[in-house]
């Protein structure tokens, strides 16, 4: 694996563009544009103040970048470097920042949720939407653009509006019943909204786009509940993780539980391949983790030579047992992702330093990222994926 | 027998003794001593014999002694010692006779008495072994009862134990349950109060948002604003459109197209799955119908006879709805019913039959293997080794081929050997083919040289024989005009002659084939009739010289439109109607003998070359 020379970068704010041609990134208050192929340098943009958040526009041609602390947004286009677009939420502060599917609009935030604005860079209109929900995923747009559904919150109830994104006309409005949303996903199909509640109860609530109530789900009672949703790229699946350590699915036919999985402690099943990063050299003695990163020695630019071995069966995974009596415990499964042809899922439980999961598109490798180390697996598709 | 009377004989005090003696010790409760005593003194012991019997009767008694026995024996029913005497005298004659008898019955009477005392005696031991081994059985079974009186006494001890404890651990069950529900009350009670504390503390937090909002509205910032060079063009290049009633209908209309269109690709896919699956039992129970069907004309050897007459009616049924299911393969309620129901059948009367081949199979192997149709275990095993080694041996057979051809394909390293070994396997086979092709080259040529020269001799032929026969029509015309006079025939057959020109027999000749050379395909035919007609004529001809002479001269004529034609004609249809229009043309001309015979040879030609071009 060749790796190129190291940039600058401040914030880890760097994204390839939606078409994969450019590699955008921020230095400070500059933007750097460039070429994916050559690694140089195509644009550089000079922003008012420390870049927070940068997003490229679904057709690749504009970039947002939002600067929280003085409410600034400014948008800059690849086609015509001169043209210049700045956004000044003034007193009204921003929280957050994005791009509409057709990439003409920007929905700021506002501080304390007050609102949310839609800047029409098409027009000289401007659309407020009041009350948005202070959640984790407030806001989902459907894979097509068509539509957007945004959870609200007023008399301590909760809402979901649907807008119509080519003209932001609010289609549906229900209530929820849920205590207090956490999240919203739209199936990939784009019929089906997903809304789960908070940790303190499991409960996943599954409404048409039309705003009917198809079917509700709660695994268990009393203990905490959801974690963390994904929909398969099929929309035939919805693979919930929780707190308990399991991952279920739940198919689209009949919204009930078609299996579950479990994340024991220790591996025994016979058809399950573990591999284990062993050093090859020496010099610490580690014993082996099944995944990535060594707690002990974390150096940057580590020259130790590793490989991977098959373990033997019955292995124990290593795992720390995090302190229970804090909120949001490092517990549950925290990390879930389909592979793009609907055959693997991939799972992060508990306390494994995995920051995050990515597919190939071919479904057949996976890449996993840590605080310093990086993984590619491959899978064999005669075989299931062995739990690694 | 021990219950003699003891009659007390004063004088016999010391016999009386023994007597007495000897009656008591009979008299005694048995036991051996007695019985061992009862022996000896039935047995009477040499030694003592004179003691014993002197004791009773001395010399001085004998009289004494006689009466006394005499009386005894009476008493008993014996007949008396005495001889009969009349009167009544102290002296009475010993009756000898009497006597011995007395004796001989005395005798007799001790034998049986031994022999019933024996017998006595052994009844006596079997009963007191009897009682013996009773009386042991007895303390045994007592002990034996002793014993599981106590066992049964602890087990019930302990019964009742560990019904203690199993009370004692519903109770705990029963308190830990209870536990559980008044923690989950207290939970559900504490969600309560906080959900309450939250709703309050939300309100504030709105009430705050509001004015806060209010505040931010108010003010109206200056500052809050877009400043953008020119404004962009939308995403799909269309202008934007107002916001009416109209625009929001149609927003809902496409949000239910949107959903429309996945509930029926969703449900075109399930009901895909749903033929297919529908397919896959179709074909499972026509297959478990087929599998079951042939066992049944097997002869059954156990009585299952019902079952067996349940399962062929089955069979019957289940083909009926095939054919019914077949010609509807609709999704009715009652066709999904039908089919399900017919599957379960099937699949009980395939367990059933499976059942049976596996009672079938450990019957087998508990009588041993009288069964032909079923294989020994054993032997399977070992069919089954012996097929395994075989394939491992092939198997490693074919390794090692591959093995040796990859390393005769692998070795050719240089380019100048792979280029040169390139093909070398069918090498030989080339080379042969070559040769094959090359003898076939010249075997060819060799043909059409051959055919080729056929051909010319063949015309060669073909123009002798014209020559030949237009001498032989001019000399038998001279014979002709010789001999006979003129008809109205001949005026005929000269007007003919002189339309194609021939005399009486080749005018016959050619009436005939005059039509048959009309029809193209009967050409051959007519020419045929001709050379045999000729052949047959031959011998007669004058000599050759004649001919050979017109001949000559005809043969250039002929020869040239032979060969005037023989290129050009591609059919021989054309070939005979060519020749015809050149026959008609020629016969017009003045050299009427040349063109009657051209005409013949020129038919018979024309067969040879179509006999040529035929084949």
């Amino acid at each position: 694996m060749n790796f190129s020379e190291v940039f600058k970068l401040s914030g880890l704010l760097s994204k390839f563009s939606p078409d994969g041609k450019y590699l955008a990134s921020c230095v400070q208050y500059r933007l750097v544009v460039r070429d994916v192929n050559t690694l140089q340098i195509l644009q550089l943009y000079t922003c008012l103040d420390q870049i927070q958040h940068i997003e490229w526009s679904a057709d690749s041609l504009f970039i947002l970048c939002a600067m929280y602390k003085r409410g600034l947004v400014q948008v800059w286009s690849l086609e015509q470097p001169d043209w210049h677009c700045k956004i000044d939420e003034g007193s009204a502060g921003l929280v957050a920042s994005c791009w509409s599917p057709d990439g003409r609009h920007i929905l700021n935030t506002t501080e304390f949720h007050l609102r949310i604005t839609v800047w029409s860079l098409c027009t000289k209109s401007v659309s407020y939407i009041k009350y948005p929900k202070a959640c984790q995923q407030g806001i989902t747009f459907t894979r097509d653009g068509r539509y957007m559904a945004l959870a609200e919150r007023r008399d301590c109830r909760d809402y979901i509006s649907i807008f119509v994104c080519s003209d932001w006309q609010l289609l549906r409005h229900f209530e929820t019943d849920t205590q207090d949303l956490v999240g919203i996903e739209w199936a990939p199909n784009g019929c089906v909204l997903a809304v789960w509640d908070t940790c303190l109860e499991y409960k996943i609530l599954l409404y048409s786009l039309d705003g009917r109530l198809l079917s509700t789900y709660s695994a268990y009672e009393w203990s905490l509940g959801v974690k963390s949703v994904t929909w398969s790229p099929s929309s035939q699946f919805l693979a919930i993780g929780s707190y308990d350590g399991k991952v279920r699915i739940l198919n689209h036919v009949t919204w009930k539980m078609i299996t579950e999985f479990g994340h024991p402690a220790t591996v025994s099943n016979p058809k399950i391949v573990v591999y284990k990063e062993a050093e090859k050299s020496p010099k610490l003695g580690l014993g082996a983790l099944p995944f990535p990163p060594p707690r002990a020695a974390a150096r940057p630019f580590s020259t130790t030579e590793t490989k991977y071995e098959i373990a033997s069966l019955p292995v124990s995974l290593q795992t720390l047992k995090p302190v229970t009596d804090r909120a949001n415990p490092r517990i549950g499964i925290g990390m879930l992702a389909f592979s793009p042809d609907n055959y693997f899922l991939a799972t992060r439980n508990g306390d494994f330093h995995v920051l995050s999961l990515c597919w190939h598109l071919s479904g057949d490798s996976l890449a996993l990222l840590s605080k310093d180390h990086f993984c590619l697996c491959f899978l064999e598709t005669e075989e299931g994926a062995g739990t690694a | 027998m021990g219950d003699w009377m003891t009659v007390t004989d004063p004088g016999l005090s010391s016999e009386s003794k023994n007597l007495s003696q000897y009656t008591s010790e009979t008299k005694m409760s048995p036991s051996s001593l007695y019985s061992h005593q009862v022996l000896c003194s039935s047995i009477p012991l040499s030694k003592n014999v004179h003691s014993f019997f002197s004791a009773f009767c001395t010399e001085e008694n004998i009289e004494q002694s006689i009466s006394y026995l005499d009386q005894e024996l009476t008493t008993f029913g014996f007949p008396s010692l005495y001889e009969e005497s009349e009167g009544k005298e102290e002296k009475r004659e010993l009756n000898i006779v009497a006597v011995l008898n007395c004796m001989n019955e005395l005798l007799v009477l001790q034998r049986k008495n031994l022999l019933a005392q024996e017998n006595v005696e052994t009844q006596n031991l079997k009963l007191g072994s009897d009682m013996d081994h009773l009386q042991s059985c007895y303390a045994k079974l007592k002990e034996q009862l002793e014993t599981s009186r106590r066992e049964m006494i602890g087990l019930q001890e302990r019964d009742r134990q560990l019904q203690c404890k199993n009370r004692n651990l519903h109770q705990l069950l029963k308190n830990e349950k209870d536990e559980v529900q008044k923690l989950q009350n207290i939970i559900a009670s504490r969600a309560t109060q906080y959900n309450h504390d939250m709703k309050r503390k939300e309100r504030e937090y709105n009430k705050l948002k509001e004015r806060l909002h209010q505040l931010v509205m108010n003010k109206k910032d200056k500052k809050i604003a877009m400043d953008i060079l020119n404004y962009v063009g939308r995403a799909d290049g269309k202008r934007g459109s107002w916001r009416t009633g109209k625009t929001e209908a149609r927003n809902e209309d496409e949000m239910y197209k949107i959903l429309l269109n996945d509930y029926e690709y969703r449900q075109k896919q399930i009901l895909m799955e749903n033929a297919e699956l529908k397919k896959v039992l179709q074909q499972m129970k026509k297959e478990m119908i087929s599998l079951l069907s042939p066992q049944k004309q097997k002869p059954r050897e156990r009585a299952d006879d019902s079952t067996g007459a349940v399962s062929i009616s089955d069979v019957e049924d289940d083909a009926g709805e095939l054919n019914r299911e077949s010609i509807w393969d609709l999704s009715c309620e009652t066709v999904r019913e039908q089919l399900t129901n017919s599957i379960r059948k099937q699949w009980r009367i395939l367990k059933s039959h499976v059942e049976k081949l596996d009672n079938q199979v450990s019957k087998v192997h508990l009588e041993g293997f009288h069964d032909e149709d079923v294989i020994s275990r054993q032997d399977h095993e070992q069919e089954t080794e012996k097929l395994e080694l075989e394939i491992q041996q092939c198997k490693e057979m074919i390794k090692t081929q591959q093995q040796l051809l990859q390393q005769q394909l692998a070795t050719a390293c240089d380019d100048d050997t792979t280029s040169l070994l390139r093909d070398c396997y069918l090498l030989e086979e080339k080379e042969r083919l070559k040769e094959e092709w090359s003898l076939f080259k010249e075997q060819k040529k060799n043909f059409e040289r051959e055919r080729r020269s056929f051909t010319e001799a063949a015309i060669r032929l073909g123009l002798e024989r014209k020559a030949f026969e237009e001498e032989r029509a001019s000399w038998l015309k001279q014979q002709f005009l010789n001999m006979t006079t003129f008809d109205h025939q001949n005026s005929e057959n000269v007007k003919l002659f002189s339309a194609f020109s021939g005399s009486s027999d080749r005018d016959n000749l050619t009436v005939h084939s005059r039509p048959r050379q009309k029809k193209p395909h009967s050409v051959s035919n007519g020419s045929q009739v001709c050379t045999s007609k000729l052949t047959k004529s031959l011998p007669a001809s004058p000599s050759t010289s004649d001919f050979c002479q017109t001949r000559s001269c005809v043969s250039e004529h002929s020869l040239s439109n032979v060969l005037n034609i023989t290129p050009e004609e591609t059919k021989p249809h054309q070939v005979g109607r060519e020749c015809l229009n050149q026959t008609w043309s020629l016969a017009s001309r003045p050299g009427s003998q040349e063109g009657g015979c051209s005409g013949c040879s020129l038919a018979c030609t024309n067969s040879h070359v179509d006999k040529d071009d035929l084949p």
